[in-house]
């Protein structure tokens, strides 16, 4: 399933276009089909996984919601394509997906090398370790010989060859790459320890283990891991649209506008909020869009904390470093102006 | 088409020599259009996509694969790799441990595949049916899912390490895998293993005697019994002449984990038993139509002039039976060594898997199939060049004689 994939993802690269310089660009393809093809995680519980219905729902969900509400006015013009964690660039490189919205970290070589843009960053996360509480392990710095359950061709998988080599120790990899066989296997006493972004940890264990309490996340934090949506390189007009949609999600957040007051706010004197919802100066406009496209993006998906609320809170997230600037955390938008 | 001299063909070249009415001059155009499209259809997707590389700013060519890798492998059992070793070494570790399941694999699966194909053949009935319930259950899964099968039998049903099974002494069974004792390493190694190929050279050189010897006077040499003795026993010598070092690497529960001695981890034994079991069940058909293939008259006139039965089955019937059994034999271990790359799908660190962890990594996808495409076609059609050399001297043995 994931060598298809793969394959496909060569072969659209070998094909496509007779002359690229003259192809459509994204923004005038998703604009004229008329729906965002977005590659989401094939599972991962407040961030993206299909709910009882049948309906994607997440915080990375939201974000492919967030720019279709903006491209369009509506956001459920969004397709998902669940992509694996070795599936994801091939995907948005081929052309196969218009954007990632798949808790993806934001690294030197894949904004050059592969070819990515990364716009901006929805969720600040960093690389932790799960251990099966009857091991009563207590601290990361204890694991030497473990083995190690842990997803292929991510981020992860090196920080945690890093991580063991700087401390002169050896462990023993379970390289699996589907998400729900890697759980398995620690979750059957393959291996001794889950490592992931701390959030996976938390939704897994939230989501998946038998009973959450015997399973504990050991205090340390081994990376940083800035998740954010990712579109290919060359289409910069595609580009500003993801990045100003995130933007406008966090500044709504800042502004006090909500999927609740927006509505009254319409009405505001606040010279900020004009222009956020589209009433005075043309931002819409600079980015082909239509004026109201931020109104629409808060009216239909809600500001940032809006969603990290539905998303993440139920499943045990605090909001952490993930908080806005003005109430001690880092998540800061350039101005809208 | 160099050899089409008819007295017609002759004359119409003569009268129109680069007519398309021809046939000589039409075949040649039609082969020259055939490879000028084949020449123009790959050089427009390699420039295609080239273009379309660096139009996208993606990097491309096998530079990185001296760049180190910077992840670990589950298993290296040949040799030694650490996240600080380069791509390059990741990929030859990777194709090692492709190797060793596809070798093991064709072995055991060859040896379960007769003695079921043979079994299905037995007048007994209750064998026959057990043999034909065995291939038609086994062909019939999807190979996949047998796979997540074994996988899930062995992981989710054996205990922790701390509580592993104990069958035998220093063997211990857990969803880490079976740990076993190894002998120790010692020099008398290496030398068993020059006596191993001492004894082989020397079965082969006796082996020509015996039957040059055979052929002049007519006496028969027990080769059988005197090569296996020269194979097996001038190791043994070697080994006891040493003064027989039986020093055990013990495995020891140390931490999360046993250490020392040898280890079957359950991906590979999961792996190897889906593959094995799963070609099997094509081997044993083939077997079986092999030895039907063979008529009863053949047995019926061996007997006649007065072979023994052994010798009427070397003879006689094993050269007719295999002519018929080796072209599809190759196929089926062409495709165990390609259904090795499911590995993927129960984390055995096989080509594939690296391959695809190595171009996630560095996002050089064309390369990374690249090289799985060349790998597998070279050997791919390593066996099938190896089985259709042995097939012909099959043949030709069953022709000639």
């Amino acid at each position: 399933m994931k060598r298809s994939a793969v394959w496909a993802g060569a072969l659209a690269l070998a094909m496509s276009g007779l002359g690229t310089a003259h192809a459509q660009s994204t923004f005038d393809n998703v604009k004229s089909k008329g729906f965002v093809q977005c590659g989401v995680n094939t599972g991962l519980a407040g961030f993206s996984q299909p709910d009882s219905k049948g309906e994607w729902k997440g915080l990375d969900v939201d974000m492919c919601r967030a720019v279709a509400a903006a491209m369009f006015g509506d956001a459920k013009k969004v397709r998902y394509t669940p992509l694996t964690a070795q599936q994801r660039f091939t995907a948005l490189q081929s052309g196969e997906v218009d954007m990632l919205a798949r808790n993806t970290t934001w690294t030197i070589t894949r904004d050059t090398s592969l070819g990515l843009n990364f716009a901006g960053v929805n969720f600040y996360d960093g690389q932790g370790f799960m251990v099966p509480k009857k091991l009563n392990v207590k601290s990361a710095k204890q694991l030497n010989g473990a083995t190690v359950c842990v997803q292929p061709g991510t981020t992860t998988e090196l920080n945690l060859a890093d991580y063991f080599r700087a401390n002169r120790m050896t462990f023993k990899p379970v390289v699996i790459e589907k998400l729900e066989e890697v759980n398995n296997a620690y979750f059957s006493g393959r291996c001794d320890v889950l490592t992931t972004d701390v959030s996976g940890l938390v939704s897994v264990r939230g989501s998946r283990a038998p009973n959450p309490a015997d399973h504990v996340i050991l205090p340390e934090v081994i990376s940083k891991e800035p998740l954010g949506p990712v579109v290919r390189h060359g289409d910069d007009r595609w580009f500003d649209v993801v990045k100003w949609s995130l933007n406008a999600m966090i500044e709504a957040e800042e502004l006090g506008l909500s999927s609740k007051n927006i509505d009254q706010e319409l009405n505001s004197t606040n010279p900020s909020i004009q222009r956020f919802v589209g009433a005075t100066g043309d931002i819409g406009k600079m980015l082909n869009l239509d004026n109201r496209w931020a109104y629409n993006i808060v009216k239909q998906v809600g500001n940032y904390g809006e969603t990290y609320e539905a998303n993440l809170k139920p499943l045990g997230f605090e909001r952490g470093v993930n908080e806005l600037w003005t109430k001690g955390g880092i998540m800061y938008a350039p101005p809208l102006r | 088409m160099a050899g089409e001299t008819g007295a017609g063909v002759g004359a119409d070249a003569r009268r129109s020599p680069f007519s398309l009415n021809n046939p000589r001059v039409r075949a040649v155009v039609y082969q020259v259009v055939l490879v000028a499209a084949v020449v123009l259809g790959v050089w427009y997707l390699a420039s295609n996509t080239a273009h379309n590389l660096e139009v996208r700013k993606i990097a491309s060519g096998f530079e990185f694969l001296d760049r180190e890798s910077g992840f670990e492998i589950g298993e290296s059992p040949f040799v030694s790799y650490s996240a600080a070793d380069t791509y390059r070494k990741a990929f030859i570790v990777g194709l090692l441990n492709t190797f060793r399941v596809a070798v093991i694999g064709i072995v055991l699966a060859t040896l379960i595949g007769t003695l079921i194909g043979l079994a299905r053949l037995s007048h007994n009935w209750l064998i026959a049916k057990i043999a034909a319930g065995y291939i038609e259950t086994i062909r019939n899964i999807p190979l996949l899912v047998q796979l997540f099968f074994w996988y899930a039998i062995i992981s989710e049903n054996l205990p922790g390490p701390r509580d592993a099974v104990n069958p035998l002494p220093d063997v211990y069974l857990s969803n880490r895998g079976i740990v076993f004792p190894v002998f120790a390493s010692h020099p008398v190694h290496a030398w068993m293993g020059f006596a191993l190929l001492a004894g082989i050279a020397l079965a082969w050189g006796v082996a020509r005697w015996a039957r040059a010897r055979q052929a002049r006077t007519g006496q028969i040499f027990p080769i059988f019994s005197v090569g296996a003795g020269l194979i097996l026993g001038l190791p043994l010598v070697v080994f006891l002449v040493a003064g027989a070092p039986t020093a055990l690497n013990r495995p020891e529960l140390s931490g999360f984990n046993y250490t020392g001695g040898g280890v079957l981890t359950p991906e590979f034994a999961a792996l190897l038993a889906g593959l094995t079991l799963y070609t099997a069940a094509f081997i044993a058909e083939i077997v079986r139509a092999g030895v039907l293939a063979v008529d009863r008259g053949q047995f019926e006139a061996a007997a006649a002039i007065g072979l023994r039965p052994r010798r009427a089955m070397r003879l006689v019937i094993l050269p007719q039976a295999l002519r018929v059994i080796v072209p599809p034999m190759t196929s089926q271990y062409l495709n165990l060594t390609k259904n090795s790359s499911l590995a993927v799908a129960i984390g055995y660190p096989d080509l594939v898997s690296i391959a695809n962890t190595a171009m996630n990594q560095t996002g050089q996808a064309i390369e990374g199939i690249a090289v799985i495409m060349a790998v597998y076609l070279t050997i791919s059609l390593s066996i099938s060049a190896f089985m259709n050399w042995y097939n012909k001297r099959i043949a030709l043995r069953g022709a000639t004689r």
